[in-house]
């Protein structure tokens, strides 16, 4: 059983850590886009958060997966997508495959 | 011999949400057949069908179960929360390890495997939901009710055409006489009016076409029948052990005392004679009853030309001159056929007639037919009192399947 949130998970302000409006637009989306899929506040989410203490399983991964190749139009490899276990590696996944994107194509 | 109940009775249909809606439309003579509105019916010839009023998934399932249930699962989850709640069951951990579920169905999650494949064929979409395999699944409904109420014995999912989920309830059965378990949630469901499914089946033309009064568009063993309308939902009994339901103090509704299961090896589309008539004796044979002991039949009766009629045949090959004195009725005539479903809501109104007194009518019968010369109890309801009756699933592939209910 993977556990669920609970109130003991730290916010923001207890990890001490950057708050909402500190983070950068990719950050922030990704924030914004778990807390939707696990129905938290976006508050309660820091880049240091692990799916384990967010209570993301691998259900919950796949379809975050494909909500963020959604959100950034882009496609996550499997051996990208399996490194992907904290906030942080995500958006640092995120920034690598923006990165290697090809440009869009012209019809 | 160990001997099957039911309590507890659960239903999704065109006639609406629960069986008290299914039992008031069926003794109303009413039907729930309409205009398809769930789907894009913009290349459909005759877009009407038995479709479930104002189900919105969001009523029964939390926010985050949504997106893993297609509208069959749905549909199955709904009418198992009904006869679970209507047996009355709290079961230990080791009961639930006696506890099984088999639900039918015909074409699982083809609701979304229709959207999916529209997804990437039509709009190109650059890739599929991670959710499609679990929702489109077969064995998703039986997957998640088995979850639900943690019921860790034998767990199946039936695909037999139109006769799942009375193949399913049958087979249920079986695993109880045999000692396998002592409960079994078990039913079918099926939500077949997507588009490209719809337009599968008129392409074999056996489909009604709509005309002015979708209502009427149904007539099974009428001279004028003009083909099957489908149908959606779920049914789902609960299914007991006699002792242990007994022991418990559970309200039984009717005893499940026999079931037969045949093949006609014939056919891919139609129907056979002598498997179905087989089918039957086997019911009744199991069940201990004679021929003469039966008085309600709740029929396959599609509507089509071929099936009532080879149905009516079958029927008095049985039943011999007491198929005369038998209540035959159709119900499609009011839900539809429902698929994988059908034998599931059939088995309900089967129950009502037995414990409510009251045999639900074959509507929309409007001339005699030479082929047809039984007493189908056109168009209105009649009270009767019924002590043992059988339900027929006749399904395509040559696959019959027959329960036989008395009253407990």
């Amino acid at each position: 059983m993977v556990p669920r949130l609970g109130q003991n998970l730290k916010s923001v302000a207890d990890w001490g850590c950057l708050t909402m409006s500190e983070l950068d637009p990719l950050e922030k989306k990704v924030i914004e886009l778990i807390a939707q899929k696990k129905r938290i506040a976006p508050e309660s989410i820091t880049l240091d958060s692990t799916f384990l203490e967010l209570g993301i399983d691998s259900l919950d991964g796949m379809d975050l997966l494909f909500n963020f190749e959604e959100s950034f139009k882009l496609t996550i490899p499997d051996e990208m997508a399996q490194q992907m276990r904290s906030v942080r590696q995500v958006t640092e996944t995120l920034r690598t495959a923006l990165a290697n994107k090809p440009p869009a194509q012209t019809n | 011999m160990r001997r099957v109940v039911i309590t507890g009775l659960g239903g999704v249909s065109a006639l609406g949400i629960g069986v008290p809606a299914l039992w008031d439309g069926l003794a109303a003579g009413r039907s729930g057949i309409r205009r398809v509105t769930i789907c894009d019916t913009s290349f459909l010839h005759d877009p009407i069908a038995g479709e479930v009023p104002a189900f919105d998934p969001a009523d029964y399932l939390a926010p985050d179960q949504q997106l893993l249930f297609d509208r069959f699962a749905a549909f199955a989850m709904v009418a198992a929360a009904e006869a679970w709640a209507g047996s009355g069951l709290a079961l230990s951990d080791e009961e639930r390890e006696r506890a099984g579920v088999i639900i039918g169905t015909g074409m699982g999650g083809v609701t979304r495997q229709d959207e999916g494949f529209r997804d990437l064929y039509e709009k190109k979409q650059p890739r599929s939901h991670p959710f499609t395999i679990p929702r489109i699944m077969y064995n998703a409904a039986a997957s998640h009710v088995s979850m639900k109420y943690g019921l860790g014995g034998p767990t199946l999912c039936l695909s037999t055409a139109c006769a799942s989920a009375s193949h399913a309830i049958g087979e249920a059965a079986e695993i109880i006489r045999a000692g396998r378990a002592d409960i079994m949630l078990t039913g079918g469901s099926d939500a077949p009016i997507a588009p490209a499914v719809v337009r599968a089946w008129e392409s074999m033309r056996v489909l009604a076409p709509c005309g002015d009064d979708p209502a009427t568009a149904c007539r099974p063993f009428s001279a004028d029948r003009q083909g099957l309308v489908l149908g959606e939902g779920a049914g789902i009994v609960v299914l007991e052990e006699r002792e242990h339901a007994m022991r418990r103090g559970a309200i039984i509704h009717a005893e499940l005392a026999g079931y037969g299961a045949t093949a006609d090896a014939g056919h891919i589309t139609a129907p056979g004679v002598d498997a179905p008539a087989r089918a039957i004796r086997q019911a009744l044979a199991q069940a201990g009853m004679t021929p003469e002991q039966v008085s309600y039949v709740n029929a396959h009766g599609t509507a089509t030309r071929l099936n009532d009629s080879t149905e009516t045949t079958i029927l008095k090959r049985v039943f011999g001159d007491h198929a005369r004195a038998l209540a035959v009725s159709s119900t499609k005539s009011m839900h539809g056929h429902m698929m994988g479903a059908s034998g599931a809501i059939e088995l309900l109104a089967t129950v009502m007639a037995i414990t409510r007194g009251i045999v639900p009518p074959t509507v929309n019968y409007r001339k005699p037919d030479p082929d047809c010369d039984l007493d189908y109890v056109p168009n209105q309801a009649r009270e009767m009192k019924v002590d043992a009756a059988i339900s027929n699933s006749f399904a395509f592939g040559g696959l019959n399947a027959v329960l036989a209910l008395r009253r407990a």
